[in-house]
């Protein structure tokens, strides 16, 4: 027996289900029921139930494209910011120089504290901190473009239903976007005012992630923005 | 007998010194999401308390050594503002408030999903702006939005709320009158969809009827309470959608 209706905005605590189903992502299992966990939106995908959370912080996941920052660099390794409670933890086995000797060769050469990367997460379990690599195309150290900072639960929205949203953005502004799981997304653009429309655009799409309509309404944006230059 | 120079909390027709019937609560104010700093943040009025609560987290731990390797660490700090009541309080955390940020702590606990985040923290700011009695129970309904508004998982909603005793009468939700000069003074924090007593404290002296009367009283007024905390919450997201929806009609407007 269902509670809620679908795309319905709960609350932690709020009945969802009670019977034959099961818990997805910020749904657990009660007394009686089906709880949400999180402020979200419910989704029912056969018998599995799900909250698409509103808020809430990144978790490092297998193969997550991210973008960081390194903090520290060590011996053999450098400690990245992925903006998660879990810094990344980048070795020099996983970048693509060849022969390292930490006697001989120095890892600021490479990458130095401050540095913003393009990498991806390859493996996390919670008991260590999660292991990422450049060693793969389009990763590795970002030299120009503009960082937006947004909420890690508003990526999903902001690519939209296979790229649509993220597609949509990039044609209109012209501007090469990516967009890191861990809600840190980089704009580089031809122009500086592109740039800005585009960072509008991204930070109206994390106000308004959970109104329906917004991608009518973010080309509906894009085209008033271009109208008027 | 009522002594010289005590003045009656409850006049002979039932109503209390700021006009309330024994089962009533106090007005309600709440907004969530207004620290742009925070991950989570909310702010809450019940009558004159005005209480402003900020969540951080789940981050790392520093000093490391406080992290805990199989769930996540909740700090909790209570503080009251030098002008939050009548004679300025020392800023500095004193014996009261230490003990208030470690039962908050503890009464928050039981509904966050800890297990998710080894090696995390989660910390808890509760700042009382203005203070009018009840203040422990006003900063748990506003940190546990809060905490809802950061979108770490939890199990439910902790509300809360005192009831006590004056003038002979259980009465529901004590302001600082009636806690001062009243015979108890009980705050309960629960989670209703639990059914769980989260905090129980008592002040003075009931009898065992009176106690189960008055803790009765106390989770009504928590029910009560944590349907106002869910509409708020609700509120918060439905209301930001309208306001979108008229922005984008304006700006139709504005063209033709």
């Amino acid at each position: 027996m269902l509670f809620v209706k679908s795309r319905q905005l709960v609350i932690p605590g709020d009945l969802l289900a009670k019977g034959e189903y099961a818990a997805g992502e910020n749904v657990y299992k009660g007394r009686d029921g089906f709880y949400a966990s999180k402020v979200g939106l419910v989704v029912f995908e056969n018998q599995v139930i799900r909250v698409i959370a509103i808020e809430g912080g990144y978790l490092p996941s297998a193969n997550d494209l991210v973008v960081g920052k390194v903090v520290n660099v060590g011996l053999s390794e450098w400690v990245v910011d992925i903006n998660s409670p879990y810094r990344g933890v980048l070795f020099v086995s996983q970048t693509s120089r060849r022969s390292f000797d930490s006697r001989r060769d120095d890892l600021t050469g490479i990458l130095d504290v401050g540095d913003v990367i393009i990498a991806k997460v390859l493996e996390f379990d919670r008991t260590r901190d999660p292991r990422i690599t450049i060693r793969d195309r389009g990763l590795g150290k970002v030299t120009s473009g503009y960082l937006v900072k947004v909420t890690p639960t508003k990526i999903p929205r902001l690519i939209g239903k296979r790229g649509s949203m993220i597609n949509l953005i990039k044609s209109r502004t012209g501007c090469q976007i990516t967009v890191g799981q861990n809600g840190f997304i980089l704009v580089k653009g031809k122009r500086v005012e592109d740039e800005a429309l585009a960072v509008e655009v991204i930070r109206m799409i994390e106000r308004d992630a959970h109104t329906s309509g917004l991608t009518d309404r973010v080309g509906e944006f894009i085209g008033r923005g271009s109208e008027e230059d | 007998m009522v002594g010289k120079g005590r003045k009656k909390l409850i006049s002979k027709g039932g109503v209390r010194v700021d006009g309330r019937k024994p089962g009533d609560l106090r007005p309600i104010k709440i907004k969530v999401g207004l620290l742009e700093r925070a991950d989570g943040s909310a702010y809450v009025e019940l009558g004159k308390n005005k209480i402003l609560a900020a969540v951080y987290g789940p981050r790392e731990v520093y000093p490391r050594h406080l992290s805990l390797h199989s769930r996540a660490l909740i700090r909790c700090r209570y503080h009251m503002a030098p002008f939050s009541v009548e004679e300025r309080k020392s800023p500095a955390p004193s014996r009261r408030e230490v003990e208030l940020s470690t039962v908050i702590r503890d009464a928050l606990e039981p509904v966050i999903f800890t297990e998710f985040y080894p090696r995390t923290v989660i910390d808890i700011f509760i700042e009382v702006l203005q203070a009018d009695g009840g203040t422990r129970g006003t900063g748990i309904i506003a940190a546990s939005l809060a905490l809802a508004d950061a979108g770490i998982p939890m199990r439910d909603l902790v509300a809360a709320c005192a009831a006590g005793k004056v003038d002979g009468q259980l009465v529901l939700d004590l302001n600082d009158v009636e806690d001062k000069e009243g015979e108890a003074d009980l705050p309960v924090a629960y989670a209703p969809q639990m059914e769980a007593v989260t905090l129980l404290q008592m002040d003075g002296t009931l009898t065992k009827d009176e106690f189960e009367r008055a803790l009765k009283l106390a989770v009504d007024g928590c029910k009560q309470i944590h349907a106002l905390l869910k509409e708020a919450l609700r509120g918060r997201y439905l209301a930001v959608g309208d306001v979108v929806e008229a922005g984008v009609k304006k700006g139709k407007g504005g063209e033709s």
